[in-house]
């Protein structure tokens, strides 16, 4: 079993509908993702070899998958050598007490943290604060969301939601004083007051974007020096690390360090990444723990379809290109995973409950499979879950007289003939739009969240036979 | 069972069994344009500031450089004759981090590799770079990169990494964020000025 914040409290339909009545939220999405995507755009366009970088990064994902139990063994080992501690965790309870007691151990009641996905899957935070023990988060949009008591929405960009006045506020709430709302002004007060917090901290938390198994090696991508501050000043680091966040070899991220910049800010690299080999004497924290985390990544690993969601890298690329992301926002998903890759990961990682909505929270229209740079065909997965997952007796009802009605041509015919008799009146009544937009009970649960298209005047076969008589 | 033990044991029963080869027919070598013309470019695309030079200008630019500087860091490797015309006081190690946050320091380090392709520059802590907290507390950065370090692409930076197991920081312009409104802003916890000398 898996936990932590990958699930939902409310089913995606609920959820969705509060959201899409916000529409400063609409509006500030619409800028953040058409902003980042256009960028996107660009600078995978300056790369001749890019589907050559996603295949192989896809095939490099795929064989730590087929080859994760040795891959992991090496890891430990490499990285034992290298003079850090290695620690496992079943799910997200566990991992957040073998931190908590990590922490505890050192004796502080402060700790800086570097933005990572992990720890917020396994909800870390509130395990620390319900142990006394207060987490920093240091990157600028975590520290907003942090300060403003809300949740992140976004992979990436966690507070893209808000705008610089709500920012502003939110500071001036805080006691972080900024002279204007002004980017610069806001970003300059978030340095003043964690400036002393990095400089006085003992402990730093972590996750990692890669682990290198034949080396040990960790590596963090980032872009405004928090997570170097934290990875490079505290005289403890522990960093958790999703199992499947393993590569065999450092020459393998030769891939991922041309996939990952591109697709997630559209720059040609982030300002900084740091990789980090157990303990270096003289330089960086000379205690380092790593806890590899399991939290429902096995479940997932056992799906032959739904497996490749585990290549994901974290680049949100797929958020920002698709069209229900960018007017429901993060929130409405429920999980630490939004959008589409949250659509696929989530219900795998933690199972049923509001999460089984999920993939149904998408056109299919397939714009996250183009933009996905190590190609995971999210559609492919969405299919796949919709049909594995439970159906309303009623739907399966529905679904099973139609499959009858369709398998012989003269049924389907006299079929389509009678709702066309049907339509007739509603089609008078509803004018142009051709479409119902409330059905009665029990036809109403369909909608209530989009519209019924009324039968054609005419079928294809009745139209080719009169085109071809004339 | 140890969670280990469960971990792996899990892993084992859940694993596809069907061996991936994986493909490496992307670039491996980028060459073709200038490079160090590429390398510039990228840079002062991320708002780095760059400066050429010849061997014999490199004292009196990087003396240019550090005017503003009250003190300057350098890392115990580093060739003395980079700091022939500073006038100002240098640090060295050991250094607490106090000394590092105090105003006005500037930090001066080469580096092991340059990426041109991506403006990158890679730093390994080895003689001329130090720890890695040295480039990190102080606000202002220059680093000097020779043109015979600089290479195409990601591939061939790290390949001619001496050791991969080294503390390694990449460095891609100075220290920014985009997290309100998308708006890059330069400077938010590391050095918020990077200055750039490449010597032909």
């Amino acid at each position: 079993m898996s936990g932590g914040n990958i699930v939902a409290r409310l089913p995606f339909p609920v959820a969705a509908r509060k959201e899409l009545g916000d529409a400063q939220l609409r509006a500030n999405l619409r800028n953040a993702t058409h902003t980042i995507r256009d960028k996107r755009l660009r600078m995978v366009g300056e790369v001749p070899d890019w589907e050559e970088l996603r295949r192989s990064g896809a095939a490099i994902k795929d064989d730590v998958l087929s080859r994760l139990p040795e891959l992991l063994t090496q890891f430990e080992a490499a990285a034992t050598a290298a003079g850090a501690t290695v620690h496992w965790a079943r799910d997200a309870a566990e991992a957040c007490a073998v931190v908590t007691a990590l922490v505890r151990d050192t004796g502080t009641a402060e700790v800086v943290k570097v933005k990572s996905m992990v720890t917020q899957e396994i909800g870390l935070n509130d395990s620390l604060e319900a142990a006394g023990i207060a987490a920093v988060e240091t990157d600028l949009a975590e520290l907003i969301v942090q300060l403003a008591g809300d949740t992140p929405s976004h992979i990436l960009v966690p507070a893209i939601h808000y705008n610089r006045s709500q920012i502003r506020d939110i500071f001036h709430r805080n006691g972080l004083s900024a002279l204007t709302d002004d980017p610069p002004a806001l970003a300059e007060a978030a340095r003043r007051h964690l400036r002393a917090k990095f400089l006085s901290a003992r402990v730093g938390i972590s996750g990692a974007n890669f682990a290198v198994a034949e080396s040990g090696t960790l590596v963090v991508v980032e872009s405004e020096g928090n997570g170097r501050m934290c990875l490079t000043l505290p005289e403890t680091l522990i960093s958790v690390v999703g199992i499947e966040k393993i590569l065999p070899t450092f020459r393998d991220l030769e891939v991922f360090l041309q996939l990952l910049p591109r697709s997630s800010t559209g720059e040609r690299m982030n300002p900084y990444t740091s990789l980090w080999t157990g303990v270096t004497p003289g330089d960086g924290p000379q205690t380092v723990h790593i806890v590899l985390v399991d939290n429902g990544r096995t479940e997932t690993l056992a799906d032959d379809v739904g497996r490749q969601a585990l290549r994901c890298i974290r680049c949100s690329a797929c958020l920002n290109v698709c069209p229900v992301y960018e007017r429901v926002g993060g929130h409405a998903y429920g999980s630490v995973y939004p959008g589409p890759i949250g659509a696929i990961l989530s219900p795998q990682l933690s199972g049923g409950g509001a999460n089984r909505t999920l993939p149904y929270a998408s056109t299919l229209c397939g714009a996250c499979y183009d933009a996905c740079p190590v190609r995971i065909n999210i559609p492919e997965v969405l299919v796949h879950l919709r049909q594995t997952g439970p159906h309303p007796p009623a739907e399966r009802a529905a679904m099973r007289a139609l499959s009858w009605i369709m398998r012989d041509r003269r049924r389907y015919a006299a079929a389509l003939r009678a709702a066309r008799r049907g339509a007739a009146p509603i089609r008078w009544a509803t004018g142009r739009r051709g479409a119902v937009r409330h059905l009665p009970w029990p036809l109403s649960k369909w909608t209530s969240t989009r519209d019924a298209p009324l039968p054609a005047k005419q079928t294809f076969r009745e139209w080719w036979a009169h085109e071809r008589t004339r | 069972m140890s969670a280990r033990d469960e971990v792996l044991r899990r892993v084992r029963t859940a694993r596809p069994s069907a061996p991936v080869t994986v493909p490496r027919d992307y670039r491996a070598v980028d060459e073709g344009d200038d490079l160090v013309e590429l390398l510039v470019d990228r840079l002062v695309d991320y708002k780095a500031t760059v400066r050429r030079c010849g061997p014999h200008e490199l004292a009196g630019a990087i003396g240019e450089l550090l005017s503003d500087a009250s003190a300057a860091v350098v890392p115990p490797g580093a060739p003395p004759e980079w700091l022939e015309a500073y006038q100002g006081r240098v640090l060295r190690e050991p250094l607490a981090v106090a000394d590092l946050d105090a105003p006005g320091v500037a930090v001066l380090t080469g580096c092991a590799v340059a990426v041109a392709r991506t403006g990158t520059l890679i730093l390994d802590a080895g003689p001329d770079q130090g720890r890695r907290a040295l480039t990190l507390v102080p606000d202002h950065h220059i680093c000097v990169v020779h043109t015979g370090q600089i290479v195409g692409g990601v591939p061939e930076a790290l390949a001619r990494l001496a050791d991969p197991t080294r503390p390694l920081t990449l460095v891609s312009g100075p220290s920014a964020t985009s997290d309100i409104e998308l708006n890059r802003v330069e400077g938010v916890h590391g050095p918020r000025r990077l200055d750039v000398v490449v010597v032909d």
